[in-house]
């Protein structure tokens, strides 16, 4: 089944993370509003490939947003002009015939880019490898319910774990920063009686992790949260900040 | 090479814990010489990785995305089960045994599936020790829902991201030991080529996917913790990604391949909305909790949902399964819905659809919230609006990824639902100790055949990926471990290091060199298309037989006319599903074969020609209570069959009604 609309696109192209790289400009006709925003890009690579050319790497994997694999940045924002959802879902319905679509990889000197829209986020995995756990062995575990947790502790860091790590809050930040990211781990441990012994460890390793990564600082400007596909409260922040200053103080006291 | 099952004696409820405490162990300095290779970061991967990592093994995981936190496991819905019986409605490790092996059509294990049951209450509380964020109730304690095949409420949950919860648990576990050095993590890799020596799996060559660099890497064991091939189909729930290139390459050094053809179609699924489609979205089981599945009562109806009045509507679940209703297992519901499309009565644009209606439920909430709100003679407006508060609590994230995919809202109209391809029971084979038929080469999770016999339960997934990785392989690998102190790690110069990372590199090399017309996806849709018509919900002989024929000419076709752009020296996607295409369609034969070869029907697997009067799967126990473990071979597969013993359970013909 093909569509009516017809676009233009502006993508992003680079060999490998020395290219320097540019953008490329492909016509797409026939495009069903039906179609995701990545599924547009199945019909770009296939035209590409079917004319010798090499098709565009991006990431994606589960394609129902929850991954967090996929990143691209649309039109100037991280997964498109919608608000709440990743990049595969985004439908073309979202946008107009006629339109020029600019698709950018993720930019910030913490994910070097691959190669076209694909970007290294390791740092991500290191910084939770610093302190993003419990230390809990298997087979150390009590029964479940001999830890009762109030619901409204439950349901708040269930809403801060619920971030698929995708790296938008870092690609939507003019500083590209990881607060967002970090503090959402954060949060969701030392809400937790679980997660409280090592509260402290937790977020100075964290943190500094972060800042060894490259990561830019917080300057309060809300974007991430505002870009969040899983739209992540920016109160997980000023979470972070209050544990990182007790932690802090604590260390100082000795 | 012979099957064994390797099931301990005695009887059922103590078999496991008896054989646990007399397997050899393997003491912490010879440990810290023992390497593993865990393949995959799934539940089943990262727990395993994680949990021998923790008891002093060396470890080295690898996995295909750019993190062990982005596997498919990542993507389950609804929920895990678990024996707990906190909601005092009778359930016990026996009643999940019960559910397990009856819901599976009597074939599985009794042993594996005890144990499963057995150990299902110690996951959640290390989960919850972890820090997964389950579900609560006001009282602090742990919430529990129902899904189908059961009668009782024994599945926790993270709203409608549990999968994404317990993975990100099991990865944390992961990072903490990578972040100590005692696992070795390899991202964007995969595994190509298992190395064997002296008849034991020694190692494997892993492809660098950013540079393209082929690696060997050295293990006294390798587990494989790969997940499942649903993407033999091309349209799935699937991952992208997921595929079956690591568990086809070790089925062609010799482990043999459980049940291929046990395939779970999943009910409730967004339908198909044009040729563009990559793949096909869940809604969760939890669902059919809550919401009502209906077809018009006319053939060919064509007003809308809104439009149909109540006696108009056949609830076909509730009038043919009254005892089980919309909570039937997900075969016996997903029949029931091809069955309803069919014959004509089936809805939208495709008439390739059933309706999921919550209006039911949230109208019955409304009125729960209404007086639990003291608000008197509330209007049904107001009850909707309170009912659609509680439902949006329960499934808020579902409903908003039903209305992105489809531009509808499921909170006005009903969602449009039909089955679709999920998981794959069949898998590698193994035996009690989660060990493949090759000495050394295990197999965990999804990717093994072992535990759901010719259908899973909903929640079961979970359950097992995490039994396997954090509790059984624990204990059963130290079976083998134990033997293996003094074998000192093997150099990777080995000739069979040398020549296995040869044949890759000149299979790696063919795709590129065909220089065709078709593109990779050309032919993993036409593969799609032809098991999905002859090898889906419904198969028959002559259908099967076509496809086994249609299949050899693709793989012909795709030999001398694919294209694949790029070198093999770069990140090259192409190059990638390349080899994973021509490995399913391999594969997809040889499920056609079983198909053909297993002349009756159960569980997920219905041949047309067996069924009973009602439509029903109708077994053949005398002839067919096996598993099929299927031997590759360069010309033809030969078939062993491990045959089913049934001790503890009566089987019968499966009732839901």
């Amino acid at each position: 089944m093909s569509g009516n609309m017809n676009l233009t696109l502006k993508v992003w192209r680079q060999k490998n993370s020395s290219d320097k790289g540019r953008f490329e400009t492909y016509k797409m006709q026939d495009i069903s509003p039906d179609m995701s925003f990545l599924e547009m890009f199945d019909v770009l690579n296939e035209q590409l490939i079917n004319t010798g050319e090499e098709p565009v790497v991006f990431d994606h994997d589960c394609r129902e947003g929850i991954c967090g694999m996929c990143s691209m940045y649309i039109n100037g924002r991280p997964h498109g002009p919608k608000d709440a959802i990743t990049t595969c879902q985004l439908h073309m319905r979202s946008f107009k015939d006629g339109d020029i679509i600019v698709v950018e990889p993720w930019r910030a000197a913490a994910f070097p880019v691959l190669k076209d829209l694909a970007v290294d986020r390791s740092a991500f995995d290191r910084i939770i490898a610093a302190g993003g756990f419990v230390s809990v062995n298997t087979g150390n575990a009590q029964d479940g319910n001999n830890l009762p947790i109030s619901k409204v502790d439950a349901d708040e860091a269930f809403a801060s774990a619920a971030c698929i790590g995708c790296g938008a809050c870092v690609a939507a930040c003019k500083n590209a920063s990881a607060m967002l990211f970090v503090s959402a781990k954060v949060n969701q441990l030392s809400i937790l009686p679980q997660g409280k012994p090592e509260r402290m460890q937790r977020v100075r390793a964290m943190v500094a992790q972060m800042d060894k990564e490259g990561f830019g600082a917080c300057t309060n400007t809300g974007a991430c949260s505002a870009e969040c596909p899983k739209e992540i409260s920016l109160s997980n922040i000023a979470a972070l900040n209050r544990e990182f200053l007790m932690a802090n103080l604590i260390d100082q006291e000795g | 090479m012979s099957i064994n099952s390797n099931i301990p004696e005695g009887p059922l409820e103590t078999k496991w814990t008896k054989y646990k405490s007399t397997i050899p162990l393997v003491n912490p300095s010879n440990k810290r010489n023992l390497e593993v290779l865990v393949i995959g970061s799934g539940l089943a991967g990262s727990s395993a990785a994680a949990t021998l990592a923790e008891m002093g093994y060396k470890v080295k995981c690898f996995c295909f995305q750019d993190s062990p936190r982005r596997a498919h496991s990542i993507a389950a819905q609804g929920g895990i089960n678990a024996a707990k019986n906190y909601q005092n409605d009778g359930d016990s490790v026996y009643r999940l045994f019960y559910d397990t092996i009856k819901g599976g059509d009597y074939r599985a294990r009794e042993a594996n599936v005890y144990r499963l049951a057995e150990i299902s209450p110690n996951i959640i509380d290390q989960c919850v020790a972890q820090g997964v964020p389950f579900a609560r109730e006001y009282g602090g304690m742990l919430s529990n829902r129902s899904f189908g095949g059961t009668q009782v409420q024994r599945t926790f949950y993270a709203a409608g991201q549990t999968g994404q919860q317990l993975l990100l648990g099991a990865y944390s576990a992961l990072e903490r030991q990578i972040g100590m050095g005692t696992v070795e993590m390899y991202s964007r890799h995969e595994m190509l080529e298992l190395v064997m020596i002296d008849g034991k799996a020694r190692g494997i060559i892993a492809r660098n996917l950013i540079t393209g660099k082929l690696e060997r890497h050295f293990g006294h064991a390798v587990l494989m913790c790969t997940g499942g091939y649903g993407n033999v189909f091309y349209l799935s729930t699937n991952a992208m990604g997921s595929n079956v290139t690591a568990a086809w390459k070790v089925h062609k050094k010799g482990a043999y391949f459980g049940n291929p053809c046990f395939t779970q179609i999943h009910p409730t699924c967004i339908p198909v909305s044009g040729d563009h489609q990559s793949k096909l979205t869940l809604m969760s089981e939890s669902l059919r909790n809550d919401g009502r599945i209906w077809v018009p009562k006319k053939a060919g109806d064509t007003r809308k949902a809104s439009e149909i009045p109540e006696d108009e509507r056949d609830y076909y679940l509730e009038r043919r399964y009254p005892a089980f209703g919309n909570l039937v297992p997900r075969d016996v519901a997903s029949r029931a819905a091809k069955e309803r499309c069919d014959a004509g009565f089936g809805v939208g644009q495709s008439k390739m659809a059933v309706y999921l209606d919550f209006k039911f439920n949230m109208m019955r909430y409304g009125r729960v919230e209404a007086t639990k709100q003291g608000i008197e003679n509330p209007g049904d407006d107001q009850i909707l609006a309170l009912g659609k508060e509680v439902v949006k609590e329960k499934y808020g994230n579902l409903f908003d990824m039903y209305k992105q995919i489809t531009g509808e809202d499921p909170y006005e109209v009903p969602m449009r639902i039909y089955p679709a391809v999920h998981y794959t029971m069949g898998g590698l084979w193994v035996d009690y100790n989660l060990m493949t038929n090759i000495p050394g080469l295990y197999a965990l999770g999804e990717a093994n055949f072992s535990d759901h016999g010719a259908n899973r339960l909903g929640a079961s997934a979970l359950m097992q990926g995490l039994a396997d990785g954090y509790f059984v392989i624990p204990y059963t690998i130290g079976a083998y471990l134990s033997k293996e102190i003094s074998t000192k790690a093997i150099s990777v110069d080995h000739p069979a290091f040398e020549e296995a990372e040869n044949s890759v590199r000149e299979k790696l090399g063919k795709f590129i060199s065909i220089k065709g017309s078709k593109s990779v996806d050309h032919f993993h849709k036409k593969l799609g298309k032809i098991m999905w018509d002859k090898c889906g919900m419904a198969r028959n002989e002559a259908g099967l037989k076509e496809a086994i024929e249609e299949i050899k000419a693709l793989r012909t076709e795709f030999w001398q006319d694919v294209r694949v752009p790029g070198s093999i020296d770069e990140l090259n996607p192409e190059l990638e599903k390349a080899g994973r295409v021509a490995d399913f369609i391999e594969l997809g034969e040889l499920m056609c074969m079983d198909a053909l070869d297993r002349n009756e029907s159960c569980g997920g697997h219905f041949r047309e020609e067996f069924q009973t009067e009602e439509g029903e799967a109708l077994r053949d126990d005398n002839a067919f209570s096996y598993v099929s473990a299927w031997q590759y071979g360069e010309n033809n597969w030969t078939l062993h069959k491990e045959e089913l013993k049934f001790e503890n359970i009566k089987i019968a013909q499966r009732s839901y009604k």
